[in-house]
């Protein structure tokens, strides 16, 4: 496993008026991965951005980035940190390239033209590049933002709901720009309560809420872990019980005995393999049936689930 | 990584870049008043003046409206450079860069005052259009103007942190400043005043500024030059001393 690049420990921010934004939050993100922070609105995320990138002052705990300590080294760690925040949050009045030209030289590097040019054509925003923003649609603002976060080449970029508001098809184009980034071996670290997105991208995800990370994980073991598959059989004759041989399934009677459902699985195929041999269970009991729905429960109803169990707890 | 002169010089040069998209409100406009006050008290009210201290009135009255043009124009560039990231929300990316508070200092404060001496320069000339005058003591008025052009662009730095909306921006130099600084012998001498006033003006901090200026002018003021240098230094080390306890404790920067 790679050194992590960004390091909190115990992190705390709690905010006048007794708010607990973030609750000793721990969490080691790794040089390349996309990582994905999923939460409910209020969770928490936004927060945990700004502590980072010194938008906010923690209460509590310490953060590490690529090695230097944020509360004492922060010049060092946040020229290396890009940050392209919720809110379209830009000067309005200034030309594109002039925005994005003043990005590099507040972090500290020298004009580079051939860069900026490389950014913006990378981003569709060449031909716009003396348009003042203003003038631009929602999404190429957005995408400003993004060549601004990217003007100074971070080796860590905070990409906070980066497609809220976005219709689909630029979100889409949005998901290929972060892969792209991952490519040019950037970390990304995004936040989203688009469960789809985090799905699509990311490396491994963690859940917030309430100011707490209930789970880190790679995306494929919190799938496999928590991810199960539900069939249900639709029976050509009701039956009243389960049938010998069949107990050892998964399975409940539903719909007066018209039914069959069956949960199981682990979010790799064990359940569809299951549901398989069920069938054939089935038909060895000379039980016939008339249609099979199965569908893998996705990251979203995992995040649903995780979330409803806390909250139970 | 120790200072980011790169990023003072971007914060600079955006900042100066600024006034001149906006170079109607910020050039011509205080241009244009102060030609007015010109016409006015130094041509038309200013013939029928005795000369004041052997100067010749429309001439007196050059340092009080260039402290007038310097404190209005100084504070309000400084206060709307911070304020405007604050309330559109771009300030997220000073916060997040690797500059801290010298850099930001020099880049808004020293933007805003060197606005301020471009435009000092540009009233200088244009009074010329209207009264002759001569500068008795050329380099004590540049670095006096400077002194006070830093000092206020410092001072407009704090009112834009405090304020939270356009309201509070405005009040302190339309309530405060500008009376002060009518108050403050700008059209008069502070001699010309009957007792108590002389004394009481003596309180308006104004006077100092608007007498040490006149100093360097003229070679004589209401006050002495030596007490006007330290209040003023005084006034900048004060602002200093509340930007920096702003940046460290991040009072309305940071959440």
């Amino acid at each position: 496993m790679s050194e992590p690049i960004l390091e909190l420990r115990g992190l705390t921010k709690v905010y006048p008026g007794g708010l607990k934004a973030l609750d000793c939050v721990d969490l080691d993100i790794r040089k390349g991965e996309i990582f994905a922070l999923l939460g409910p609105n209020g969770a928490g995320k936004t927060t945990l951005i700004g502590a980072v990138c010194g938008l906010v002052r923690p209460s509590g705990g310490t953060m590490r980035a690529f090695g230097y300590d944020l509360s004492t080294h922060w010049r060092q760690a946040r020229a290396r940190i890009g940050l392209v925040p919720q809110e379209l949050s830009t000067d309005m009045f200034e030309p594109v390239i002039r925005a994005v030209s003043y990005s590099r030289g507040l972090f500290g590097h020298p004009p580079d033209p051939g860069r900026i040019e490389e950014i913006l054509r990378a981003l569709s925003l060449w031909d716009k590049r003396d348009e003042r923003i203003m003038a631009l649609s929602g999404g190429m603002k957005r995408r400003v933002l993004i060549a601004k976060a990217l003007a100074h080449e971070p080796d860590l970029l905070f990409l906070d709901e980066p497609t809220a508001g976005v219709d689909v098809e630029l979100r889409k184009g949005m998901w290929q720009l972060i892969d792209s980034m991952r490519g040019r071996g950037v970390t990304i670290i995004l936040t989203t309560h688009y469960i789809e997105e985090a799905e699509e991208m990311a490396d491994r995800v963690g859940v917030i809420n309430q100011g707490r990370l209930l789970m880190v994980d790679e995306k494929e073991a919190m799938m496999k872990r928590l991810g199960r598959t539900e069939a249900h059989i639709a029976l050509a004759e009701p039956i009243a019980a389960i049938p010998d041989g069949l107990g050892r399934f998964p399975i409940e009677i539903e719909q007066g005995g018209m039914s069959l459902c069956y949960r199981g699985g682990d979010g790799t195929g064990k359940g569809k393999a299951e549901v398989a041999e069920l069938t054939k269970a089935l038909t060895a009991a000379g039980i016939d049936y008339t249609g099979i729905d199965v569908r893998e429960s996705s990251l979203e109803d995992i995040f649903v689930a995780l979330l409803g169990e806390k909250e139970a707890a | 990584m120790h200072f980011n002169f790169r990023g003072t010089w971007s914060i600079f040069k955006r900042e100066v870049m600024r006034a001149f998209r906006t170079a109607f409100q910020s050039i011509l406009a205080p241009v244009l008043t102060t030609s007015l006050y010109f016409i006015v008290f130094g041509a038309a009210i200013g013939n029928r003046m005795p000369d004041l201290g052997g100067v010749e009135y429309g001439a007196f009255i050059i340092p009080g409206l260039l402290m007038l043009t310097l404190l209005g124009e100084t504070t309000s560039n400084a206060s709307f450079g911070i304020y405007m990231p604050r309330f559109t929300g771009t300030i997220y990316e000073l916060l997040s860069a690797p500059v801290g508070v010298a850099e930001t200092l020099i880049g808004f404060v020293g933007a805003a005052a060197a606005k301020s001496l471009i435009l000092a320069s540009i009233i200088l000339l244009t009074a010329r259009l209207f009264v002759d005058y001569s500068i008795a003591h050329p380099l004590w008025a540049v670095v006096y103007i400077m002194l006070v052009a830093a000092s206020f662009s410092l001072f407009g730095f704090i009112l834009g942190v405090w304020a939270d909306n356009f309201e509070k921006l405005g009040i302190i130099p339309m309530l405060f400043l500008t009376p002060l600084t009518f108050l403050g012998g700008t059209f008069y001498s502070i001699d010309m005043l009957p007792e108590p006033w002389d004394t009481i003006a003596l309180a308006n901090p104004i006077v100092y500024l608007v007498s040490g200026l006149r100093w360097t002018f003229y070679g004589s003021s209401d006050v002495n030059f030596g007490i006007s240098l330290g209040i003023t230094l005084g006034f900048l080390a004060v602002c200093t001393a509340i930007i920096a306890f702003i940046f460290k404790s991040g009072w309305r920067l940071r959440a």
